[in-house]
């Protein structure tokens, strides 16, 4: 396609491997990350006039500690928190910045290094905590059990998912785990909140990301540009009791969009497609009937409709609709800040062709999805 | 002596209540009590309590302690409708998952969390299963 002034293209990624990492800093991670883009890109220092780094348990100044020590600040320089979609958030004030003419190029990095174990959020109140409330695995459990009702999905399904996403993440060395599980293993597991066993469940974990924005016509010349379709944040509307919002209470009514198909559907109408134009998806995987609830809301399968997805075999790397050919956070870990744009690099370099055997074969649209507390939903389209 | 979790999320009476309110544009029921409502913005809206009982809509088992909490797992967590319109997260009386079913009577109990370093309980909301008579 060709570029028009207001398009936005990636012109260049870099990652620093999802995992733990005893001894690298937030900042180390993000230098790695960051460099490794602004090599990519062909620029330096000087080259981009604006930076925003997505992060949650950074800390003050996360995003200034790492260009500091790549000797590049005087820019604008801005941490961003949205929870599991701090990087889509970045990359939308990026984006429109560039689109309104403010920047022409402007770098968009993540990273963070969290706590092992259940995230502790300072979302919750000292009193929910203290009433067992703050149980982030209870509410993807209470998600999943419903996902079970309204959809037919069973722990069959739910495992099979993560043999999916695991097998996947076997080909991939950003990976925190490259080695594959089975249906068997999966549920021999324990159960952490029913019906969730623990390989079902994602690991908060450390890592980063980063990405270069352009204006099209000044990446003209940059090797395989990455055209940015759209790239969408948007909150909740009150209303389902298990939304991403984490409410305490919430209505009896099943009629509320939740936050990612209100993000997808401003992000199909700006890239001006539909999820029958996408080749490759990478979508929120915190657990496994998560991957499946966010194809429904997606638009990738119908409402009620992703276990019959899942056993189409579309979802596999051969598949109609590959969905997290990286492994996903299942296989990679979700550290906050960086998790979404980590799944850009993956798209980007899917789009190039760059990744071996996990290639989606052809792939020319991709989506990335994530969703989290707040609630915070980002939908990125990009298309080569 | 017994010491509420926090003040203003319910009763401790006979029978015990959830405080909530209820808008008078929208309707919506809203639960904890608000200043303003979470649904269509109007401010004040009127108090309301919520007795019970109601059904099950859906349920699980904390089998780890999450941050902070410092009773006994595993303990059960859910989602009870009220037939005021709301679905309530609560903690359940019931920890046992397979011992559930959906849709099945839920009733409102206080219930002791942990004792604090006075050695008083520290009571909360919880649903449990309406007993056969």
């Amino acid at each position: 396609m060709s570029a028009a002034a207001s398009d936005v293209v990636i012109a260049g990624v870099g990652m620093h491997p999802f995992g733990r990492f005893e001894g690298v800093s937030t900042t180390d991670m993000g230098v790695v990350a960051v460099r490794a883009a602004l090599d990519e890109a062909g620029i330096g220092k000087g080259g981009f006039q604006a930076a925003f780094c997505g992060t949650v348990y950074g800390g003050v100044a996360t995003g200034h500690k790492v260009l500091s020590r790549l000797g590049m600040t005087g820019m604008p320089i801005v941490d961003v928190e949205a929870g599991c979609a701090s990087g889509g958030a970045a990359l939308m004030l990026a984006a429109g910045a560039i689109r309104a003419g403010q920047y022409d190029t402007v770098l968009v990095f993540g990273t963070e290094k969290m706590p092992k174990g259940i995230i502790r959020s300072s979302f919750f109140e000292q009193w929910q905590e203290e009433a067992g409330l703050a149980a982030t695995p209870a509410f993807f459990g209470l998600r999943a059990q419903r996902l079970c009702m309204t959809s037919g999905v069973t722990k069959d399904h739910l495992a099979r998912v993560v043999v999916k996403n695991r097998r996947n993440g076997a080909a991939n060395s950003d990976a925190m785990y490259q080695k594959e599980t089975s249906v068997e293993e999966v549920l021999a597991s324990r159960v952490v909140c029913e019906p969730l066993h623990l390989f079902m469940l994602c690991s908060p974990n450390e890592g980063a990301a980063a990405l270069v924005l352009r204006r099209a016509d000044l990446a003209a010349e940059a090797p395989k540009p990455v055209t940015l379709a759209a790239a969408v944040l948007r909150s909740h509307i009150p209303g389902p009791v298990l939304s991403e919002s984490t409410p305490l209470s919430g209505l009896a009514n099943d009629e509320v969009p939740a936050p990612t198909t209100i993000a997808a559907t401003a992000a199909y109408e700006e890239a001006g497609l539909g999820p029958q134009d996408l080749d490759v998806v990478e979508c929120q995987d915190t657990d496994a009937a998560r991957e499946l609830g966010s194809c429904e809301e997606l638009g990738l399968c119908e409402p009620g409709g992703s276990a019959a997805f899942l056993d189409s075999g579309a979802m596999e790397l051969g598949g109609r609709l590959p969905v997290n050919p990286s492994g996903g956070l299942l296989s990679k870990g979700e550290p906050l800040g960086a998790s979404a744009l980590g799944q850009i690099v993956e798209l980007v370099r899917q789009l190039r062709g760059e990744c071996g055997p996990r290639q989606v074969v052809g792939a020319r649209t991709a989506l990335s999805h994530t969703v989290g507390r707040g609630a915070n939903a980002g939908v990125v389209i990009l298309i080569r | 002596m017994r010491v509420m979790v926090r003040e203003g999320l319910y009763t401790d009476g006979d029978p015990p209540a959830l405080l909530a309110s209820r808008c008078g544009t929208c309707g919506s029921v809203l639960f904890p009590r608000v200043d303003a409502c979470t649904y269509c913005a109007t401010e004040g809206p009127e108090p309301l309590d919520l007795t019970g009982p109601g059904t099950l809509w859906a349920w699980t088992a904390v089998t780890t302690p999450p941050p902070g909490y410092q009773g006994q797992v595993p303990f059960g967590m859910g989602v009870v409708e009220l037939p005021e319109g709301v679905r309530v997260i609560t903690r359940l009386t019931e920890s046992d998952p397979g011992a559930l079913e959906a849709g099945q009577a839920m009733e409102l109990h206080i219930v002791t969390l942990h004792r604090d370093a006075e050695g008083q309980a520290v009571v909360t909301y919880a649903f449990a299963p309406v007993e056969a008579s």
